[in-house]
């Protein structure tokens, strides 16, 4: 065989791998949509689930979801960007800088089970926080916090030095420079970097099983008081969120129509995490533009 | 000659290994311009760089020796580092307005430093834009981006940032280089009109800009001062063969 | 000269960057505390198994029969651990050769379909939540072997295949950024003395990348070992070694996943599933270990 065919033949099938590739995402997407957007119906993503009858929706699954993502942003966003600021801008080069990357890194690499497990012991028992929202909320910063801290790392690195030396050289402290001159300038990759997080913290499963529960008692959708045991802002109760739901109907679901459930539940997720990813995308060009075209 | 606003006595810098400032002593009279000159990569920007304690931000910098403003020696370890550097302005080499408005490029500086009151900083605003000869272009469009502006115009905008905050020193580091040669004579008249007020040290690469604006001028060789002396000295009678070769261009 | 309000100015900056020190610390403070704890805790759960209960360390990593409920109680971990490797060293051989594939058409082929077309496919892949993954797998592929192999359909080659979509993005990620990194005289070099396209990239770009390559298939094995739901809704469950590639089988992540709920705290089978969660934590320890000695051959 000539060198000639060879490369020709090889160029084929990197053609057709790559194509084969975009083939199963574009498979992988249209099953899911195709299997479940049947199923979304109003009265599906409102009403609580049934265990044993035909019928039931994802409702309370749905604002769990929602709410622990607001609940772990709020914690995770102030200390990942702290933690980032603290690496990027304090951290002086050496041994015990390196060995904090070390650390971050290994922390990163975590499976997020291991989170999860972490979080039954300490956060659920230790802290005796129980199946809680809040317990999810933490074991989900766990496991969000070191990317929040490359997001914000690679967004300050990304500022330009004149910028920071201009601010210094007025006599403004290094803290107000960080942030009213270097953090604005990285917000946008901060922000569409916060976004993919919130996409991954939407559909994380493993590390909620044993910290945020399996189970979500009734809620009072009209009870809006944080303190109230049924309300559904009660951060210390129990709440299995979307991702859990579709895990525990594939597994252990008795309903008959457990498979439609899933399906649909998958759909609500995957166009939920599809808009995270649309929202980053858009974003990153808006802000991009908005600096270039003044420039 | 005026009294000494700035000094600097037997100052080295270091990047690690290299040795980029040698014993470089030198006084800087108030209320004049003080050009330094030299070949590039001769220590010239280093030097400057390190009156304002820029320096620090480069982790493998080292500054020995004394700069003295009045009786304090501002290398010493319990200097505020912030205090000083709002009584020491700079001006960089390519124009880094802040991605801010106009406006906010200005008041940004004098509101840090306490100035609260609007009807204040807005007169300071102006002011700063007046002294720095771009009010008239940038009156009307004070709260649009900085980024908008010309080379040029957002240069003398990072002038009007720098004495917005009333130091008394100004750092220019090659102030005009990146600009084109109209933007270069507005700075360089500036530059004439902000002695009146402040202390200024300009490095530059350019002989005539140099002998144009300043009262003094310092020669760098290597990381060495060649020769310091009235500027009209220095250009039609230097005492040293080195500095008469690099003025009339046989070098550099 | 004005040297007197310098004072003045002077203290509220200072207490101003003390804050930004102290605050920015303690965010990094509680990161690295966490960490130790993770450490802390899981081990000594993990260790008593064999420091109270007096399980016997080799029985439990060679051990083959797993059961905790049998008399007496039997922990072999060794059909997880088994799992655990089979299905994300066979995901990585899968993934690794498309990933390349990938990575070669977005910076050799057609870098225009690859950023405007392929990048986001990729992405896509990366934020398809895990559970999806095992609902596909479990509704698709599942169904798909069933029909074509003898068994259930469920099983390593199963949760092997589910796990390749899911590193497919990080091995294609890293490719992608050493096929980009490389200097272009290093190819037209290779193009100027006569070389296809195909000849240049597997005598030239596949040995120079191969560094980075590795790290990128690492990672990715690194990510299958730790997979917990998506392998756990199509492997099976069986706490064997199987006979072959499409017989119920188990890993490390779904034997915790499936019983830590079902057991009591502090009992000798729950211990035992956190001695599984200690092997798993400290194989994170080794792959994150081999990233770092692969990513310092890349730099020579």
């Amino acid at each position: 065989m000539s060198a000639k065919t060879a490369d020709k033949i090889a160029t084929g099938i990197i053609i057709f791998i790559t194509g084969l590739i975009a083939l199963a995402l574009i498979g992988l997407l249209g099953y899911i949509l195709f299997r479940g957007m049947g199923h979304i119906s109003w009265h599906f993503l409102t009403s609580p689930p049934e265990t044993i009858r035909k019928g039931g929706g994802i409702g309370p699954q749905l604002f769990n979801s929602l709410f622990l993502l607001v609940l772990t942003m709020v914690i995770t966003v102030p200390i990942g960007i702290g933690a980032g600021i603290y690496m990027s801008e304090y951290a002086k080069a050496g041994k015990i800088t390196s060995t904090i990357r070390l650390i971050v890194e290994v922390l990163s690499s975590f499976p997020s089970i291991i989170v999860g497990l972490f979080g039954l012991l300490v956060i659920v028992n230790k802290f005796n926080f129980g199946f809680s929202l809040l317990s999810g909320a933490l074991a989900l910063t766990i496991f969000n916090l070191p990317l929040m801290v490359r997001i914000t790392e690679q967004g300050l690195r990304s500022v330009p030095l004149a910028q920071k030396e201009a601010s210094l050289a007025l006599g403004i402290s290094k803290w107000k420079t960080i942030r009213s001159v270097q953090l604005p300038i990285a917000l946008p990759i901060v922000l569409s970097g916060s976004i993919l997080a919130a996409g991954r913290i939407f559909g994380e499963a493993a590390a909620l099983l044993f910290t945020a529960g399996m189970s979500t008692p009734r809620l009072d959708f009209s009870d809006w008081n944080p303190l109230h045991s049924d309300s559904p802002l009660n951060p210390m109760r129990p709440a299995e969120t979307l991702a859990v739901h579709i895990w525990k109907i594939n597994s252990e679901g008795l309903a008959p129509d457990a498979t439609q459930i899933a399906a649909g539940a998958s759909a609500v997720l995957i166009i939920t995490v599809l808009l995270f990813n649309l929202g980053a995308r858009a974003l990153g060009r808006y802000m991009h533009n908005k600096f270039t075209a003044s420039k | 000659m005026g009294e000494i606003a700035l000094s600097a006595k037997k100052l080295n810098v270091y990047y690690g290994e290299k040795h980029a400032v040698h014993d470089v002593s030198l006084d800087f009279a108030e209320k004049e311009v003080t050009a330094l000159i030299g070949p590039s990569g001769c220590g010239k920007s280093t030097f400057l760089r390190s009156l304002n304690r820029m320096n620090d931000l480069i982790p493998s910098c080292r500054v020995t020796g004394e700069i003295r403003i009045g009786d304090r020696d501002i290398n010493e370890g319990n200097t505020d580092v912030v205090a000083l550097r709002k009584n020491i302005g700079m001006v960089w080499q390519r124009p880094n307005p802040f991605h801010k408005s106009i406006y906010e490029n200005i008041a940004f500086g004098p509101r840090y430093h306490g100035i609260k009151n609007k009807k204040q900083l807005n007169d300071i605003v102006e002011e700063s834009l007046r002294k720095a000869a771009i009010w008239e272009e940038t009156k009307d469009r004070l709260h649009k981006s900085a980024l908008a502006l010309s080379g040029g115009q957002q240069q003398r905008l990072c002038i009007a940032r720098a004495i917005a905050v009333k130091p008394e020193v100004i750092l220019m580091d090659e102030p005009a280089s990146a600009l084109d040669p109209i933007s270069t004579s507005k700075i360089e008249e500036l530059i004439s009109e902000l002695k009146q007020d402040y202390s200024i040290v300009i490095v530059t690469h350019n002989m005539h800009q140099a002998a144009r604006v300043s009262n003094k001028t310092a020669f760098f060789l290597n990381g060495h001062v060649v020769e310091y002396d009235k500027t009209e000295v220095i250009f039609t009678n230097p005492s040293e063969q080195r500095t008469n070769d690099y003025i009339t261009g046989r070098f550099g | 000269m004005k040297k007197s309000n310098d004072r003045e100015v002077a203290t509220p900056h200072l207490a101003e960057e003390w804050v930004g020190k102290v605050y920015t610390f303690i965010c990094i403070l509680f990161l690295i505390i966490t960490i130790f704890s993770m450490v802390y805790f899981v081990a000594s759960k993990g260790l008593s198994t064999f420091l109270v209960n007096g399980v016997n360390v080799k029985d439990l990593l060679t051990g083959l029969k797993w059961k905790p409920d049998g008399e007496p109680p039997m922990f072999g971990a060794l059909p997880f651990i088994f799992g655990s490797f089979s299905t994300s060293i066979l995901a990585a051989i899968i993934a690794a050769p498309l990933g390349f594939c990938a990575a070669v058409f977005m910076i050799e082929l057609s870098p225009k379909i690859g950023r405007t077309f392929m990048q986001p496919v990729i992405e896509l892949l990366a934020g398809i939540p895990s559970v999806v993954y095992g609902f596909v797998g479990l509704s698709v592929v599942v169904p798909l072997f069933r029909d074509i192999f003898p068994g259930q359909g469920v099983g390593i080659a199963a949760g092997a295949l589910v796990l390749a979509f899911m590193i497919l993005p990080t091995i294609t990620t890293i490719a992608t950024d050493a096929l980009a990194s490389l200097p272009a005289g290093l190819k037209e070099g290779s193009y100027a003395l006569g070389a296809t396209r195909w000849q240049t990239i597997y005598r030239i770009v596949l040995p120079t990348t191969l560094p980075a390559q590795m790290t990128g298939i690492v990672l990715g094995i690194a990510r299958a070992f730790g997979e917990a739901l998506a392998v756990q809704m199509v492997i099976g469950n069986a706490p064997h070694i199987p006979h072959s590639l499409f017989q119920s089988a188990s890993t490390l992540t779904s034997a915790i996943t499936l019983s830590m709920g079902n057991t009591a705290m502090g009992s000798v089978q729950n211990n035992a599933l956190w001695s599984l969660a200690l092997i798993l934590m400290m194989m994170t320890f080794v792959f994150v270990f081999i990233i770092r000695w692969l990513e310092g051959r890349k730099k020579l």
